[in-house]
């Protein structure tokens, strides 16, 4: 501790008004607030602060992603040994598996939080903020929505443009419109669509490897063709429920497990980091839509049951950790049932309805993004007409 | 009994913020103040440079007018005690600051005709109130400032308890003084056309629970169920254009005492409170007193923040500074002005907080040593839902604050800014993660409000 306060002391000067890194004040800043807690002291007004801050908020969020980041390492190592023929058994390689796993995701991870770090840290830089903690997640996040084969440059493009566009641009964390690592993933996937949402994506290997008639396709995707006789029929294992719940299926890094993403939802609830009503309210419209469009029935995937769509492609990870987003969904508590309820129904219609690609909730929650000011307006205003009313009677 | 029970305005949203420090209830014997000041800076939406009546050197009796405001000519500020003029300070401007005065031994008494509190005319009691300098002890919603000579109040509202972190008994506060209290309602009752409300707890002393010819209002719940602001909005709102005055118990027995004796006597029972008072209890001193002999040798460190008033809007004073003129306790805590290594991951002591990220969370009686550090650092909005959580009112507090921010005058008034004052949004700043001084910006759109108006 002292040695880190005492480098501290002989760099700071530097960093000051006057010294010859002045510009760099902010990454200077963001370096000693990262190691000590400021001491400064309130200036008035309230003479005694919370105990909370933004940087343990947002590593609360980190910490909930834990258990995603884990199983999604297990099983990119999982999948890739199914893919080959061996060590099928979900109980067998252990070791091998994780540290398959860890080769393909930690450069991931890594790649992430170098590229978006520097990227936030110019920006600071340039424009004389101090660098938000915001990014803290976003590095995280972009890692586990995005297949295990994908290239390291793509990750540091997508990354690139997020931070920028989707998040300087606006005026840094907190002014963003859209979900900053949503918008990695449609960048993503409008520009490479084929490195994104094709059949051989979501299992790492070189296919020429794997056994004959394993096709890699997600539960998502097979449903999409087949229906409920294609997931039953998908080799080498069936997408039964007991499958997409623990997770043991192809698909983005940390999506796939509905017992890992719940596990970050309980630390999210539990700490009230996330908006346990947005969560129920995604997973009711979910169900309303799906069940809706089950009982018309026309197309094969219309046929799949809502308890199969909780657990199929991204959306348990995007409602529990993308949904709940503070800057991005409703700002009102009412506001929030609304934007989530909306969520769910867009999120499964637009995944069974749509012909050309059959993951809807990344854009359903961009959607939402866009009119969450919408909603909260509706609500704020109802709010000023009670108060008008109020004068009437 | 199940009657009243039914009557109960239960408020279920807020935050007690407990800390080691309260007031042990006893008087303490405490050597009375020598100095005592009047503050212009403790009202808001005075000129800067008040007229003064008097000059450095000159005697006043206790309750003989010391300026006046030039908006208001005859609101009267009068001095607490008897006694000589010693000092005018002056800050930027020549803007007055204090102007202080050394009391003398005798109390001697400015005399002021009485008139019955039952009976005294409106005009009568009011230019009685401004020309004794007991009108400045009422405070005027919206805005809470000194009410207007020329409007009379729609209704008039008396918070008769405290929820703020180490508040004082009430009781102990008001004791010796209940007539008093009892004739100052019947004086306010003639002030106003609509009522003078009273809000009490079910564990209020029966002066202020069994108050005659007032509406009593029984309320539960965490603070700010005690926040005057938060009780109006539950009985009869403040809508654009309305008039009303709040009072704290102690002035109403002020005025009480103005109409039966004649008197502008500025006794105040003061709570010495805070975790860094050694002795703590009350002291019955005057308005205006300064501190230095309440808290002189009384603190356990030398490293420690003086407030007037409590740990959420009070003022910060030296420790030879003055009480301010609403304030009825001393509340000194320790400065936390030392870095904490990591102390956003893994705080080094236990903290008060709201949010359920720490351990403490399931230790929810448990008491916290409280310092003044920031805990965080300054940031953009990020979170939401946490001002709700913390303010028992029917309003969007974040969507106000930010209104306030973006200079949006139609929305603030359509989000209710005349309902509220900083007290009563007190705690937003102390939960707020990006820590946004809250108060000081409904205080911005308040002054922007009150001059465009």
């Amino acid at each position: 501790m002292k040695i880190f306060r005492s480098i501290l002391k002989v760099a700071k000067p530097h960093f000051e008004k006057g010294g010859r890194l002045e510009k760099l004040y902010n990454a200077y800043d963001a370096f000693e607030t990262f190691l000590f807690v400021p001491g400064e002291s309130t200036p008035g007004g309230a003479h005694v602060r919370d105990g909370i801050d933004l940087k343990r908020t947002m590593f609360t969020v980190v910490i909930a992603m834990a258990p995603c980041l884990v199983f999604g390492i297990w099983n990119v190592g999982h999948q890739h040994y199914l893919g080959v023929g061996e060590l099928t058994g979900v109980f067998e390689g252990f070791t091998a598996k994780l540290l398959y796993g860890a080769l393909r995701v930690l450069p991931i991870v890594a790649v992430t939080y170098f590229v978006g770090l520097n990227t936030e840290f110019a920006f600071a830089v340039l424009r004389g903020h101090p660098v938000n903690e915001g990014f803290l997640v976003t590095g995280m996040l972009i890692p586990l929505i995005v297949p295990p084969t994908i290239p390291l440059w793509m990750v540091a493009l997508a990354t690139v443009f997020a931070v920028v566009i989707g998040k300087e641009a606006f005026g840094g964390t907190g002014m963003n419109i859209l979900n900053v690592a949503l918008t990695a993933r449609v960048f993503l996937f409008f520009a490479y669509p084929t490195y994104i949402s094709g059949d051989q994506v979501w299992v790492a290997g070189n296919p020429e490897e794997f056994v004959d008639g394993y096709s890699g396709a997600t539960p998502l995707g097979v449903g999409y063709i087949d229906g409920m006789d294609g997931l039953a029929a998908a080799a080498p294992f069936t997408y039964d429920l007991r499958n997409m719940v623990l997770g043991t299926i192809p698909g983005s890094i940390g999506e796939t497990s509905a017992i890992a993403v719940g596990l970050g939802a309980l630390v999210l609830i539990a700490t009230g980091v996330g908006s346990w009503k947005i969560m129920a309210s995604v997973l009711a419209g979910t169900v309303t839509a799906s069940s809706l469009l089950t009982a018309l029935n026309i197309t094969p995937f219309q046929g799949v049951p809502a308890y199969y769509h909780l657990f199929m492609g991204g959306m348990l990870f995007a409602t529990v950790y993308m949904a709940t987003d503070p800057v991005t969904a409703a700002q009102t508590e009412k506001g929030k049932w609304i934007y989530g309820f909306l969520i769910g129904v867009f999120g499964i219609v637009i995944r069974v309805l749509n012909p050309a690609y059959p993951e809807g909730f990344m854009l359903a929650i961009l959607l939402m993004n866009v009119f969450a000011p919408t909603i909260d307006h509706v609500v704020v205003q109802s709010n000023i007409k009670r108060r008008a009313a109020r004068v009437l009677q | 009994m199940e009657q009243v029970e039914q009557n109960v305005i239960r408020l279920r949203r807020g935050f007690d913020i407990r800390m080691f420090g309260e007031a042990e209830p006893r008087y303490l014997d405490r050597p009375p103040a020598a100095l005592y000041a009047l503050k212009p800076t403790d009202l808001h939406g005075l000129a800067p440079i008040p007229k003064l009546h008097v000059k450095e050197g000159d005697e006043v009796r206790a309750g003989q007018p010391v300026f006046f405001d030039k908006g208001m000519p005859d609101v009267q500020f009068s001095s607490p005690v008897s006694g000589e003029i010693v000092e005018v300070r002056r800050g930027a401007k020549r803007a007055v600051r204090e102007v202080v005065i050394l009391a003398d031994a005798r109390m001697t008494f400015q005399e002021y005709p009485t008139a019955d509190p039952a009976s005294v005319s409106r005009e009568r009691a009011a230019a009685l109130l401004r020309e004794s300098g007991a009108w400045v002890l009422i405070r005027q919603r919206p805005y809470n400032v000194v009410p207007d000579p020329s409007r009379v109040p729609r209704d008039i509202f008396v918070s008769c308890f405290d929820t703020a972190p180490l508040a004082p008994d009430a009781g102990m506060l008001i004791e010796g003084r209940e007539e008093a209290f009892r004739a100052g309602l019947r004086v306010l009752g003639r002030l106003t056309d609509g009522a003078v409300h009273l809000g009490v707890r079910t564990d209020s002393p029966p002066v202020f629970r069994k108050a005659e010819g007032v509406e009593v209002h029984v309320f539960s719940g965490p603070h700010p169920a005690g926040a005057v602001g938060v009780q109006i909005h539950h009985t009869r709102p403040i809508n654009k254009g309305d008039t009303v005055w709040t009072l704290r118990p102690q002035d109403v027995a002020l005025i009480g005492r103005l109409f039966t004796a004649g008197v502008f006597d500025a006794e105040r029972t003061v709570a010495i409170t805070g975790e860094e008072i050694r002795e703590s209890g009350y002291v019955r001193t005057r308005l205006g007193a300064s501190i230095q002999t309440l808290v002189d040798g009384n603190t356990r460190h030398d490293h420690v923040r003086y407030i007037s008033g409590d740990v959420l809007t009070g003022t910060r004073i030296e420790p030879d500074g003055f009480l301010g003129l609403f304030d009825d306790r001393v509340t000194v805590i320790e400065e936390g002005d030392t870095p904490e290594f990591m102390g956003w991951l893994l705080p080094s002591y236990a903290r008060p907080s709201m949010s359920r990220t720490f351990l403490s969370t399931f230790f929810p009686d448990r008491k916290f040593h409280v310092n003044t550090n920031m805990h965080g650092e300054l940031r953009a909005y990020v979170m939401t839902g946490q001002y709700e959580r913390v303010v028992p009112m029917d309003l969007h507090p974040q969507h106000l604050i930010k209104s306030i921010m973006v200079g949006d005058f139609d929305q603030m008034e359509g989000l209710g800014i005349y309902e509220v004052v900083e007290e009563d949004l007190a705690l937003c700043e102390f939960v707020c993660t990006s820590k946004q001084p809250v108060q000081r910006i409904l205080r911005e759109g308040l002054d922007a409000l009150r001059v465009e108006g």
